[in-house]
């Protein structure tokens, strides 16, 4: 499907990380947008309520972001492919009903532009430290989608790839931006909207009396309906059954919770997106995200200008984890080294999968301004005389 | 009479509510005024929260949403802005409205949207066991204020209204053919409305405060109600245990979808 050109800004521009998504939210057919602003996120907020009018959409600024994540879920049960966007501490009064439209199966996308943590930490500095929050802030058991884009034109790929994950898989996606993507400014090509292909959530066939909303489909997604469309429907934050009614029993418990888990991990082929150059024979593979993944650069250079045989992974999608792939490697790689302006989240994931069969070095930064490329080299360099860390 | 079947959803009987809960009594006022009004189901979305009056919206045949604790006006928010010629009603509780979602409810007044909001007032957390709430009477017993409520409690319809509503209406399961009124003019009403429903929780309040079964709750209910008129000509002490009922605000004010789409058509003009 093409998009709506209404919304898009066909041509070269020179824009930072935060104006790209919003173009990004516009191209990608987002016509509803609740924000509360916070740095170093309100940016695009801005751009987006300046933008949304002419294209005839709805920007909304509410009372907190309590609010904001409700009403996002709202209108998009209404029909709307709708966003908000925030930062770390925005970010945790979002999870409640991140949660709620995990369960009520919504589609929908949140960004968050991360900076230094925890609390209110470092509002105009970079972190990437809200990476496991973005996957299981919320409580049960569900699973989501993340992205992390590394440059304003990322930015505004990656937030059209995360509306159509959304409405593909009708569930929350988060696009994990950091405050040096958001703040960085570079020039970003907005194709025709010809060439942007966007989806939309797939609308049931049936009539309204042979319609259940929460009969899924062979991808484990049920076809959907929104409000006011005759099919007066009812869709509950409760544990359900297949009408949406809830029903308070382990068996239906049982059977919902593995079905949204389910509805990620066993599509995990159709959404993962990495990038890797040098793999195949390495002895030593970089793995990283986000602005991290250019900091990383240098020293890969540096590390095979010395000789040493370095392959290069870049997360598109940081959830699902690339489990699959980072199985096969670590059978012929000695090594993962991996930077991340954290104290150790992502790196977690790499050491469960690689289960012991090769080495993994965390290259961890507290916040606040990017790593030292000199750093990472290092930890390549130890990897490479197999010291142990 | 109304055959209340057409809107009900009766697979999901028996409802959850206690013998003598007052709620069912709004739901069935609440369908009494939508029937009067003539709205087709699909023409509503009902939205709720978290709470015993909040399970209504999975007994009723309109478009309904179970949302979260407080976030209901919120939520609602979002559906009315997206889709403006549904009516959206929101069906919440004192604690869901006025204590976890108390700032969504002011700010919804404030921007005066185009939502009307029926709130059960049974002064306690009903569905968590008797907990006290921000309506519960200074002095009453709760399973959380065990030696009498110390805190002092929220005027909740003088809050809608200070805070802009553009309709507010005081009721009690007591004078239900009146609660349908004021249902009907709250819906009919292009802005916020508010109205705030009295009703007995005599499993979780009524026991504990010796005031008796769902009856003798309803009794009491009367016996302390007076009407705005009434209310008017007493003193400020003379009001302290009573329920002032009847319409509080009727008044016009800019509503807010209809702000926004002046906006849309103004900013579209000035680029054409």
């Amino acid at each position: 499907m093409k998009t709506d050109p209404k919304g898009v800004l066909t041509g070269e521009h020179y824009l930072d990380g935060d104006h790209a998504c919003a173009e990004g939210a516009l191209a990608a057919g987002c016509r509803f947008f609740a924000g509360y602003p916070i740095t170093p996120s309100t940016e695009v907020a801005e751009r987006f309520c300046s933008r949304i009018p002419l294209v005839g959409g709805i920007f909304i600024q509410m009372e907190d972001e309590l609010g904001s994540m409700a009403a996002v879920v709202g209108a998009s049960w209404s029909g709307k492919k709708s966003m908000t966007v925030t930062s770390g501490p925005g970010f945790s009064l979002m999870m409640e009903n991140i949660g709620l439209a995990a369960m009520m199966e919504t589609p929908c996308v949140v960004v968050n532009v991360q900076r230094g943590g925890p609390s209110t930490g470092l509002p105009t500095m970079v972190g990437q430290a809200d990476m496991m929050q973005a996957r299981w802030g919320s409580h049960g058991d569900y699973e989501i989608i993340a992205l992390s884009p590394a440059s304003p034109q990322e930015s505004f790929d990656y937030t059209i790839f995360a509306f159509n994950f959304a409405e593909k898989y009708r569930v929350p996606v988060m696009v994990m931006m950091d405050e040096c993507v958001g703040h960085m400014t570079e020039k970003v090509v907005i194709p025709p909207a010809g060439k942007i292909d966007v989806a939309y959530r797939t609308m049931t066939t049936l009539s309204p009396d042979k319609y259940l909303p929460y009969v899924p489909e062979k991808n484990l997604v049920p076809d959907m309906m929104p409000v006011g469309e005759g099919y007066n429907i009812h869709s509950t934050g409760l544990t359900h059954d297949e009408r949406g009614y809830p029903v308070m029993s382990p068996d239906a418990q049982d059977k919902i919770v593995n079905r949204l888990v389910d509805k990620i991990n066993k599509n995990a082929d159709d959404i993962i997106m990495i990038e890797e150059e040098d793999t195949e024979d390495a002895d030593i593979i970089v793995m990283a995200y986000g602005i991290t993944s250019r900091v990383t650069m240098p020293a890969i250079f540096e590390a095979r200008k010395k000789g040493l045989k370095v392959g290069f992974i870049k997360l598109i999608t940081v959830w699902p984890f690339p489990e699959k792939r980072i199985k096969q490697l670590a059978k012929t790689a000695k090594a993962f080294v991996m930077p991340e302006i954290n104290l150790g989240q992502v790196v977690l994931e790499l050491e469960r999968i690689v289960a012991g069969k090769t080495k993994v070095y965390h290259v961890p930064h507290a916040g606040g301004w990017v790593h030292d490329p000199a750093d990472i080299y290092k930890a390549i360099e130890e990897a490479a005389n197999g010291n142990k860390k | 009479m109304l055959d209340y079947n057409k809107y009900l959803r009766q697979q999901k009987f028996p409802l959850i509510w206690c013998a003598g809960c007052g709620d069912g009594i709004v739901l069935k006022s609440m369908l009494r005024a939508i029937d009067k009004i003539g709205l087709s189901k699909d023409e509503i979305c009902m939205v709720s929260g978290i709470g015993c009056s909040s399970r209504l919206t999975g007994y009723v045949d309109f478009n309904t949403l179970h949302t979260t604790h407080g976030r209901a006006i919120a939520f609602a928010t979002g559906v009315k802005m997206a889709k403006p010629e549904m009516h959206v009603i929101v069906v919440t509780g004192d604690g869901d409205a006025t204590a976890i979602g108390g700032n969504h409810y002011i700010h919804a007044a404030r921007r005066n949207i185009d939502i009307s909001v029926i709130l059960f007032n049974n002064n306690i957390y009903g569905m968590t066991g008797g907990q006290v709430s921000p309506t519960t009477p200074i002095g009453s017993r709760a399973s959380t204020a065990p030696f009498g409520n110390p805190e002092n409690s929220f005027n909740i319809s003088g809050l809608a209204e200070a805070a802009g509503a553009s309709f507010v209406a005081r009721g009690t399961v007591h004078d239900a053919l009146i609660l349908d009124k004021y249902i009907e003019k709250a819906i009919r009403k292009k802005g916020f409305s508010v109205v705030e429903v009295m009703t007995p929780c005599p499993t979780a309040y009524g026991r504990r405060n010796r005031i008796g079964d769902g009856v003798a709750m309803i009794k009491d209910l009367k016996e302390h109600s007076v009407s705005v008129r009434k209310a008017s000509k007493m003193s400020e002490e003379e009001l302290n245990d009573k329920v002032v009922t009847g319409i509080l605000v009727d008044r016009e004010r800019p509503e807010y979808t209809d702000n926004y789409n002046k906006l849309i058509e103004r900013v579209k003009g000035s680029n054409s």
